[in-house]
């Protein structure tokens, strides 16, 4: 049984991933604000049924994501079932074909990390309806595995799995009208130069 | 290709199915030895290798790009402040 007196000790060196997952998940200052101090205060409150030496940051999302699912969306009164488009599958990768081809010299990640503005990548994941929002935060940004996404969302990892597809394709189509629509790339990029991705 | 060629199908020896494990392959979620075959593939596929690498790498720029919010700076001070009412009522603070 874990110590509450311990729990600021070991627990508020998470703030910061928290703060930016309650970000990503309420897409607002305030409302993360809160999010993140009532998090600290059920953790708190519920510390004593923490199991020591298990893993503290999981613990703490896990708190967080129930609680901006209980209450927060529900405050937000977003349609939480939109249905996303289907689109291809390496949507980016084929599009952005000739990016690569046009930077020799550098990686697909130094050019993308220009590309592709803070901002905008914030708001690709937070445009996402909140079904396929929520496994791409904790998978993408807060590097949790199938299994803790599982429990803390509380549906099978194969529904994981299928929204997290789904979630990230349709980001990176987010991320391509981006970069189409400031002329950062060019509408046929990949059409014509028998780049690899054509073929998969 | 591989050693165990004769005792068994060779495991995503096509890019259709080695594509299809991207993400898996990508999260660290495959069996040790599904991996291993995926890793094999690669090796001999430039193509599939593009598309991995290109993914791996867009999840970098993606976990970066959504993590690097600045706390404002009370927030911390105001989480201690809620420890500091002192729920239990055991007199002590956090």
């Amino acid at each position: 049984m874990a110590d509450q007196a311990t729990f600021a000790d070991e627990a508020m060196q998470y703030a910061p991933q928290l703060y930016s997952g309650a970000l990503r998940m309420t897409r607002n200052r305030s409302d993360a604000e809160d999010l993140v101090q009532e998090t600290y205060l059920k953790g708190y409150r519920s510390y004593h049924t923490f199991t020591e030496g298990t893993n503290l940051r999981a613990w703490l999302f896990r708190i967080m994501t129930n609680t901006y699912i209980n209450s927060y969306r529900a405050k937000q009164r977003r349609p939480d079932e939109t249905e996303l488009g289907e689109f291809e599958d390496l949507y980016l990768y084929k599009n952005l074909g000739s990016l690569q081809d046009a930077s020799v010299g550098r990686s697909a990640e130094e050019s993308l990390m220009e590309l592709l503005p803070d901002d905008e990548v914030k708001r690709a994941l937070e445009d996402l309806p909140d079904n396929f929002r929520l496994p791409v935060i904790l998978a993408d940004v807060e590097g949790f595995a199938y299994k803790e996404i599982a429990d803390m969302l509380d549906i099978p990892i194969g529904t994981v799995m299928s929204r997290l597809h789904r979630g990230r394709k349709a980001m990176q189509k987010a991320l391509h009208d981006y970069a189409l629509e400031r002329g950062l790339v060019a509408a046929q990029s990949a059409a014509t130069d028998g780049n690899l991705g054509q073929d998969l | 290709m591989s050693d165990d060629a004769t005792t068994e199908p060779q495991l995503y020896s096509d890019c259709a199915q080695t594509l299809q494990e991207l993400d898996v392959f990508l999260d660290g979620e495959l069996s040790e030895h599904q991996h291993a075959a995926i890793r094999h593939h690669l090796e001999g596929c430039m193509d599939c290798l593009g598309a991995f690498d290109f993914h791996a790498e867009l999840k970098i720029v993606v976990a970066e790009k959504c993590n690097n919010d600045e706390m404002p700076p009370d927030l911390l001070g105001k989480i201690e402040r809620c420890f500091g009412t002192d729920f239990d009522g055991d007199g002590t603070i956090g």
